[in-house]
Order: structure tokens, then sequence, then C-alpha cells
């Protein structure tokens, strides 16, 4: 899941190289936390929040699959 | 990208050449000139080859096949992907086992997907090209759920003289409901509410 969201957020943004995802497990979720370079939030997160939204359903409908609840924060 | 030059007798023979080496049709490349052939003297004597440069087109059909390999190859999926390029657009078609949580609610899922893919392909390119991705004939399918649903609701708006609001969608599923209406002699339709609730009303028309 870490890093089907890195693969995603790499793929949109001018600075792959500065894409991280860390993973902190929780009892009943998982808490990925997106950080991109300053200049790339836009690219992540969008007009509404659109783009953060797609990552977000994407990654939801995996760990829909392996039964666990996932929340993808993007960290500034 | 690969680019490669090529001399020949005729431009022709030199673009010949470079397609066998690239191992590409004409299609699949530009091909500018460089030097013009030029004969000599009967023929041969200070004749000129043709020069030509040939390259490698950006291919997105690639790019998106790369780029969805990489991904399902991440979400433990194994889809077969086939790419056609129609009317400008890129289909996508993605056919196997397991693809349900792809489409999601309401194809929820498969529009965030088709919408991430349209950011990755037009990032860098110029000329914009829409993607549209369907799993299974998906979008097919529900296209004529929503055909059959707006003719449903507009007979019931024509014997009850009242309008309906349907569910919120998604701008292309609402599009497909006042297509389907357009032509329609006893009902109107329109929009109303904000994204991503909003949703169509199908209304009497107002004879005078």
């Amino acid at each position: 899941m870490k890093e089907l969201v890195e693969y995603i957020a790499k793929s949109l943004v001018d600075s792959p190289e500065a894409v991280t995802v860390t993973e902190v497990e929780g009892d009943r979720s998982i808490v990925l936390e997106l950080r991109v370079s300053p200049e790339d939030m836009g690219k992540v997160i969008g007009k509404q929040g659109r783009i953060a939204k797609a990552i977000r359903t994407v990654t939801k409908a995996v760990a829909t699959r392996e039964g666990k609840k996932v929340i993808v924060e993007i960290i500034q | 990208m690969r680019v490669i030059e090529k001399s020949g007798k005729t431009i022709d023979d030199a673009v010949k050449a470079a397609l066998l080496e690239l191992n590409l049709t004409e299609s699949e490349v530009e091909i500018e000139i460089l030097e013009e052939p030029k004969n000599g003297f009967l023929g041969f004597i200070g004749g000129k080859d043709a020069l030509v440069r040939v390259s490698e087109k950006e291919n997105n059909n690639n790019k998106i096949n790369d780029f969805l390999q990489i991904l399902f190859e991440k979400m433990s999926l194994n889809p077969e992907i086939s790419i056609n390029e129609v009317d400008g657009n890129i289909l996508v078609n993605l056919q196997g086992e397991d693809l349900g949580i792809l489409i999601g609610r309401r194809g929820e899922t498969l529009d965030s997907l088709q919408f991430l893919v349209n950011l990755f392909v037009n990032k860098s390119s110029e000329n914009y090209k829409k993607v549209i991705i369907d799993i299974e004939d998906y979008r097919k399918k529900r296209e004529n759920t929503l055909y059959s649903l707006a003719e449903k609701l507009s007979n019931k708006v024509k014997k009850t003289g009242r309008k309906i609001s349907l569910e919120p969608m998604s701008p292309q599923e609402r599009r497909i409901i006042h297509m389907a209406l357009q032509e329609n002699k006893s009902v109107n339709t329109y929009s109303e509410g904000e994204e991503p609730f909003r949703k169509v009303v199908i209304a009497p028309k107002r004879n005078y």
C-alpha cells in the first residue's frame, strides 16, 4: 500500500525524488503519511482536493480487499 | 526516444533503412529530410545520397501501458491491458478476474483511476489527450442502465406532472441522462447542486 501511494505521487509531481511515504500502523488502521516538495503540493492535492481524493479512493479499494483501513495524509 | 540518421539513394530508401533498423512503421516516427538526393553527371559522378533523420514519436500507448502495469503490480492485480486510440481519445480496456475492486461503488474507483491516469499522461505533453478506462464493459453497461432509467423516470414525470431528482452523479453520467432525454417532448432536464453532489432533475415540459 505504501509503495502504491508512493508510485502514484511520484508519477504526478515534478520532483519525484522528494516524495516520501511513511507508514504508521495503528490497531485498526494504517496511516500513510505522504510528503512532497512544497512546490508539488498542488499536484497531489488538486482543485478542491480532487487529486487527493482520487489517491485515497484507489488506495482504499486495495485496503478494503485486504480487510484494512487506510488513511492517506498529506503532510505540509 | 530513439533518433537515427540514415542515407540512401532516394529519400524513400533512406527512410526504409531507418525504419528497418528501428523496427517501427512510418506512422510511429517523425521524418526530417536533412539532404535531398542529387543526381550527378550521368547519374553517378558527383551524385549525392539523400540523408534523413528519423525519430520515434513519443508513444502515449506505451507510456500508459507501463504506468498501469506497475500500478497494478503494486495493487496485486494482473489484468490484461489493451489500449486503442479512437477519435483522438485513448481507450484503455481491462479484462481479468477480481477487477470489481477497481470499479468500486458506482464506478467511483474506476473514475479516480481514470482521473489519475489522465493527469499522468498529460503532465508532460502539450497536446491534451483524454484517456478513458473501461473494465469488462462496465461503462457500456452503465450507460445502458442510465438510458433505461431515464426512459422510465421520464414516463413517470409525464404521468404525474411532478419533477424527479436523481441521485448525485458524475458529469459523464449526468451527460448520458441529458442526452437520453434531449429529444423527449414531454420533459426537460437540468442539473442542480454543487459537485460532487450535483444531480439531474427531470421536470415536465410546460406547454403554453
